[in-house]
């Protein structure tokens, strides 16, 4: 048995699991570098918008691997797995805001054929305000996005290769570094291309096996609706207190689930780095076709991902609950760990786990008293070894404790006296995150290290595609739509590129390091990203093309009030996260919200806001000039689309 | 060029395509899905409530449908009024 910590540096290298993940990871990144020097550009028309001439389905698969990021891959089936019905909210969310985006913004952002959104909205609202306004939306939506994906690369490297989780992001810092800096749009076209089929292979390889062993049916869309497996899933959780997997508004109130469904929905159709992909094709006809196919390519993962979610639920309960304990290991600073055999020094472990409780709880407010850790090594109810579950532990993203020192661990939620008198509910699996379920799928489904390998290479291919095209955006904000516009616009073809190269650069250096030292605020601003952009972006881009009445005052106060009311609602509910070194509590708790909205939700309402303030204050002000009209009316007829225009 | 009469035209007649599409799409993922899902759920398809399924996969399937026929019928209009390139 090895640990995380490599105390058996000699045996960890022997773990195949390690070679093949080692092989896999060097493989695919040695294919991402030669794309990237193969596709390397010379003019800017490379470099944002590959040419212009990628073929439909290529763009699809591209665009595909650029919208499921390190969250779709990784997170998703987990969020599912632990909301039940209510994780419909993600499942609908990003899949239906992109048929808002196929329908109503992809082929006419494609006909207008500008290099990015913020050029869109300048052109159409005839202002610099509200392309600078556009272009900071744009980069602060794609910096806090860019910094979870780095850290997504860190926890793949620190999990499966045991390599530190800083130099894992350097190493991905590296090779995006390499591929997006030296071919633009070109090189991480072709790179998103081979990533799709990187990381759909290895979400349907694990999915496929565990519905074959759960349902004996190897399509997971037929398993999860035609076998027992969710009624027996029900069963399970009854008995342990827990409610039904298939009953809804358990996590989120109806009113809820309706408004953060929206503002995901919404929030995707008006991210800018996915918008970005359609100017990419040659015309019109190839991006409405270019998004049936990326529709196509994500529903393989989006309608597996739900069964995926299930079908672990039960593995992950059946394997855990009334698991024995074998041994308990515990571990203070750089210490010799002190283990225990079960059941032969039972009572010995339990005491010394009872003093180490005791004075974690002291180190939670002392920071100079060091933390214990407690590792718990478990056989699942039939005898076997679990040692993903050790591993998960190490990690500190799975947490159990055997709170009746019965030598078993139970599920069954419990009520438990805590310090404080309070009577909680919990089970003797303290801590679960949910990124486990995926990436642990094929070790409790027991399946070859080779499977395993190829699961931590599809997460790192999902991270590393969205991590690239984010770092476009980034990019084609900086450089295009405020420095070269505004401080250089006579440079040469061979400087812009320049300083779109030094842009990305810049970014992924600022990248990795929130995905290293992330501020409190990104992992919380990464959950509304959605929410901001679907009160900002949005609005503006829909009635910008469906409205020739809507104009420069009406958009940039719509903007403004969308994007204003959303933020201050959010920061309202989560001051504690945001502002840790001001408030201790949210200045909104729950029973204070607004109608009852959630802050994931309230992008919904911030949008409708958006809406009505942009079309009154046109109302109330001069109509757009006669050649915005007339932008207005050329990008609503496909003939002509052709290059990219005054450039 | 062609007149501005018939642009006024294929521009009425892409509407009305989108506004068919969005409205089965509001039907799906909304009406379906979130307000009428615990009836919904009263139905069964496999051993699944039909709410729960169309909430969970069945709207995706939907989705893809109405992006796939969006492409091609707009693809017949932009024949029909000759503004294909």
């Amino acid at each position: 048995m090895f640990s995380l910590n490599v105390a058996e540096p000699l045996l960890a290298q022997a773990d195949p699991a390690r070679i093949w993940t080692w092989t896999f990871v060097g493989v695919t990144f040695a294919i991402y570098l030669y794309i990237g020097w193969r596709s390397r550009v010379k003019e800017t028309r490379g470099f944002y918008v590959a040419g212009q001439g990628v073929p439909a389905i290529a763009n699809g698969a591209a665009t595909a691997a650029d919208w499921m990021s390190a969250a779709s891959f990784i997170s998703m089936a987990g969020l599912i797995s632990f909301s039940g019905s209510d994780g419909s909210v993600y499942l609908m969310g990003w899949t239906g805001g992109y048929v808002l985006l196929a329908l109503l913004l992809a082929p006419y952002l494609r006909k207008f054929g500008h290099y990015t959104v913020p050029d869109f909205i300048g052109a159409r609202y005839y202002s610099d305000t509200a392309r600078v306004v556009a272009a900071m939306c744009a980069i602060f939506v794609s910096l806090t996005y860019v910094a979870g994906q780095m850290k997504g690369v860190g926890v793949v490297f620190s999990r499966f290769l045991e390599v530190e989780l800083w130099l894992g992001v350097v190493i991905g810092m590296g090779i995006v570094a390499f591929f997006a800096g030296l071919g633009g749009m070109k090189g991480i076209t072709w790179t998103q291309v081979v990533q799709y089929f990187i990381l759909i292979l290895a979400f349907l390889i694990p999915s496929i096996a565990i519905s074959s062993m759960l349902t004996q049916d190897a399509i997971p869309q037929s398993g999860f609706v035609f076998s027992d497996i969710s009624e027996r899933l029900n069963e399970v959780l009854m008995e342990l207190g827990e409610q039904e997997y298939t009953k809804p508004f358990g996590k989120f109130s109806q009113l809820n689930v309706f408004c953060i469904t929206a503002a995901l929905m919404f929030g995707t159709a008006g991210l800018p780095h996915v918008i970005v992909r359609f100017y990419t094709v040659k015309n019109v006809r190839a991006a409405r076709y270019s998004a049936v196919w990326a529709i196509i390519f994500i529903a393989i993962l989006y309608t597996t991902a739900p069964a995926l979610g299930l079908f672990a639920r039960y593995n992950l309960i059946k394997n855990l609950h009334e698991s024995q304990v074998t041994q308990i290991e515990l571990q203070t600073g750089d210490a010799k760990p002190q283990s225990f055999d079960f059941p032969g020094s039972r009572e010995a472990a339990f005491e010394a786990v009872q003093q180490a409780q005791t004075k974690n709880e002291q180190a939670a407010n002392d920071s100079s008293i060091p933390k214990t850790s407690i590792t718990y090594f478990l056989k699942s109810p039939d005898g076997k070894p679990l040692n993903w579950a050790t591993q998960w532990q190490n990690t500190g993203l799975l947490k159990v404790d055997d709170l009746d020192r019965d030598g078993r661990i139970n599920l069954k939620l419990m009520e438990i006296k805590g310090t404080d008198g309070k009577t909680v509910k919990r089970s003797e699996l303290a801590k679960i995150d949910k990124d486990i379920i995926v990436l642990s799928t094929p070790e409790v489904a027991g399946l070859p290290p080779w499977v395993i390998a190829l699961v931590a290479a599809g997460g790192l291919a999902a991270a590393l595609s969205t991590a690239a095209g984010l770092l476009l955006v980034i990019s084609s904000s900086l450089a295009h739509d405020l420095y070269i516009r505004f401080f250089d616009p006579s440079a040469s073809e061979t400087k812009k590129v320049m300083v779109g190269r030094v842009a990305i650069l810049l970014g992924i250096l600022v990248a990795g390091y929130f995905g290293v030292y992330p501020p409190g605020f990104v992992g919380e601003v990464v959950a509304f990203a959605f929410g901001l952009a679907a009160a900002s972006f949005f609005p503006v881009i829909f009635l910008g093309i469906f409205s020739t009445r809507v104009n420069r005052a009406g958009a940039i106060s719509g903007m403004i009030v969308g994007l204003v009311f959303t933020m201050t609602y959010i920061i309202l509910c989560t001051a504690d996260k945001v502002l840790p070194f001001l408030f201790d509590a949210p200045i909104l708790t729950a029973d204070q919200w607004l109608f009852g909205i959630s802050p994931q939700g309230i992008g919904t309402l911030g949008m409708l806001l958006n809406f009505v303030v942009t079309w009154l204050v046109s109302l109330g002000t001069a109509p757009p000039p006669k050649e915005v009209v007339e932008l207005v009316e050329g990008i609503r007829l496909p003939g002509q689309a052709g290059s990219a225009i005054g450039h | 060029m062609m007149s501005d009469s018939s642009k006024t035209k294929y521009w009425r007649a892409n509407l009305k395509v989108v506004v068919f599409l969005l409205s089965v799409w509001f039907l799906v993922g909304y009406g379906l899905s979130i307000f009428f899902i615990e009836s919904m759920n009263q139905i069964n398809i496999g051993q699944l409530g039909l709410g729960f399924w169309m909430a969970q996969q069945g709207s995706i399937f939907v989705f893809v449908a109405l992006v796939v026929i969006y492409a091609v019928v707009m693809d017949r209009l932009d024949r029909k009024y000759n503004v294909s390139d």
